[in-house]
């Protein structure tokens, strides 16, 4: 099954309330997938600054030490602010890639969620409640936000096999659904340079729309080469740093429901994730078509 | 006579539930619990909020008004109820329906009046893929559109869109009827339209008048069913296998 949710805000007043609206529909939706959750949330851009999630095994260990060091080595400032398995580096722009590659040499263990200018990655083993408080979801703000918790089909129940999968500066993606030929399309994108840290099939379809906005699509155009270039169950919902987006395949078995008002656009595997959402009863309220490419940006 | 005014006219005032204050499981246990000449006819459902399986399994002849919008299943297995969703309903509406009717005053999600031996299911809104997929009896009338794989391995019943088709309408289909008002992307493996004979325009206007569709003739619906080529197995198609 899985259950997945996106919401985009088009309405800035409602942005200090986004961690907590994404939280409730994510939560409502937690029989859909007890074995893992995780949120990505797009916060306000801050000049000169770009960030990195991390995450560890032991975080205590990891994390200890890792600000003064980083920043020695990079010769640049950074902060560090660890939310449990996880921490949020953040430094200069310029630097986030040596930044990224340091991180690894310094602390083997340490995984990268994501990076970028504004996103923030959270994903954890566990029910989407347990993950929400863990990380302390619900206080953050952000201009939109995808979620997931995941009953697991294709790879094992891990913090790495986990959703959202990021493979690009600010870029993620949540599935529901399962691709069959992710191993080919995995082999293609690993001699086109791209990097994978799982046998997961999502990771693949993340890196595949990184791979095609890397050469100059954009979302909606990267989106509708899913269609003709993944094959499987998929109903995917994506951020990148200004956009959101739907597709489902043509079979369209996998369950998706959409909303609109003039405060938001949100997306729910079911109903029961939007119910809470202000406005909803008189809010539009729509299957996405199969086959069928959706997104805004701000 | 429809449920909303049955249940003003009913001789008790509905039995209401509310399932933001009472459990899913209290309500279709209740409406279990019926007995046969109950006086308890006519039944409220508040706040469902997307809940699945609001209302399965009911067998007997009360009415059941439910307030929102309703999640998977609902009134599934439905033997002689009759159930009004005055919201959208999610996937697998009136699965497996015996008899009785199910109305939605909104759209319904995928697969709707699946396997359904008996009954009416009316869908005011649009229908989404796979409606009356495996429909087994059960006469389904969509005010809107339908989706694409709709009536696949149909059986027997009868399927009225007033709207248009998505694709392979009827694929794999046996003996259902299929009546599309408007356009059909495409037809599925040995679906064909068929003429329209009078007693197909009878039974189609007593189909539009038990849904209460009005000002819509029966002269304007195109007729498909089986071309009954895939009945029995014809060996210079043995290489397929």
């Amino acid at each position: 099954m899985c259950g997945i949710v996106g919401l985009f805000l088009k309405d800035k007043s409602l942005e200090p309330q986004l961690g907590a609206m994404l939280s409730q529909m994510l939560i409502s939706l937690s029989d859909r997938g007890p074995d893992s959750a995780g949120i990505a949330i797009y916060g306000a851009p801050s000049k000169n600054e770009a960030k990195i999630t991390i995450q560890s095994a032991k975080p205590e260990r990891d994390f200890r030490g890792l600000e003064a060091e980083l920043a020695k080595a990079i010769g640049t400032p950074v902060t560090i602010a660890v939310k449990s398995t996880h921490a949020v580096v953040r430094t200069t722009p310029a630097k986030i890639d040596e930044a990224r590659e340091t991180i690894q040499a310094l602390r083997p263990d340490i995984r990268i969620m994501g990076a970028g200018d504004v996103v923030e990655i959270y994903k954890e083993v566990g029910l989407p409640e347990a993950v929400v408080d863990r990380f302390d979801v619900r206080k953050m703000t952000g201009t939109h936000g995808i979620g997931h918790t995941r009953m697991a089909t294709e790879s094992a129940v891990t913090t790495m096999g986990a959703h959202p999968f990021s493979t690009g500066a600010d870029q993620c993606l949540v599935h529901n659904g399962s691709l069959s030929n992710h191993n080919n399309v995995r082999r293609e994108l690993i001699r086109e340079g791209m990097k994978f840290e799982t046998e997961n099939d999502t990771e693949v379809a993340a890196a595949y729309l990184s791979s095609q906005m890397a050469h100059g699509k954009n979302l909606g155009e990267a989106l509708e080469g899913t269609l003709s270039d993944l094959d499987g169950f998929f109903t995917f919902v994506v951020g990148t740093k200004n956009g959101f987006g739907v597709v489902r395949d043509p079979i369209a078995c996998k369950p998706a429901v959409m909303a609109e008002t003039d405060q938001y656009v949100a997306f729910g595997s079911e109903y029961r994730a939007l119910t809470k959402l202000p406005g909803i009863d008189n809010a539009r309220v729509w299957e996405p078509e199969p086959a069928t490419v959706y997104f805004w940006e701000h | 006579m429809p449920a909303t005014t049955l249940s003003k006219t009913a001789a008790h005032d509905p039995r209401v539930f509310d399932l933001d204050q009472q459990s899913l499981r209290e309500l279709n246990q209740a409406l279990h619990n019926l007995a046969p000449g109950s006086n308890e006819t006519a039944w409220e459902v508040l706040n469902p909020k997307g809940s699945h399986s609001v209302a399965v399994g009911v067998d007997q002849p009360v009415a059941i008004d439910v307030r929102g919008s309703v999640g998977y299943y609902c009134g599934g297995m439905n033997s002689g109820s009759t159930i009004t969703v005055h919201g959208s309903a999610g996937p697998g509406v009136g699965e497996n329906m015996m008899s009785g009717s199910i109305t939605v005053k909104g759209d319904a999600s995928q697969y709707a009046g699946a396997t359904g031996k008996g009954g009416l299911l009316v869908i005011e809104g649009n229908a989404s893929s796979r409606c009356g997929i495996s429909m087994k009896g059960i006469d389904i009338v969509v005010h809107g559109n339908i989706g694409h794989m709709s009536a696949f391995m149909a059986q027997s019943g009868n399927l009225v869109v007033l709207g248009d088709a998505g694709d392979a309408l009827g694929d794999s289909i046996y003996e259902a009827r299929l009546f599309v008002r408007g356009k059909v992307d495409s037809l599925g493996a040995d679906c064909i339209a068929k003429e329209m004979r009078a007693e197909h325009l009878d039974l189609l206007q007593g189909l539009l008048d038990r849904a209460g569709v009005t000002g819509v003739k029966s002269s304007e619906f195109k007729r498909y069913g089986s071309a009954r080529t895939l009945y029995n197995f014809n060996i210079d198609n043995a290489d397929a296998y």
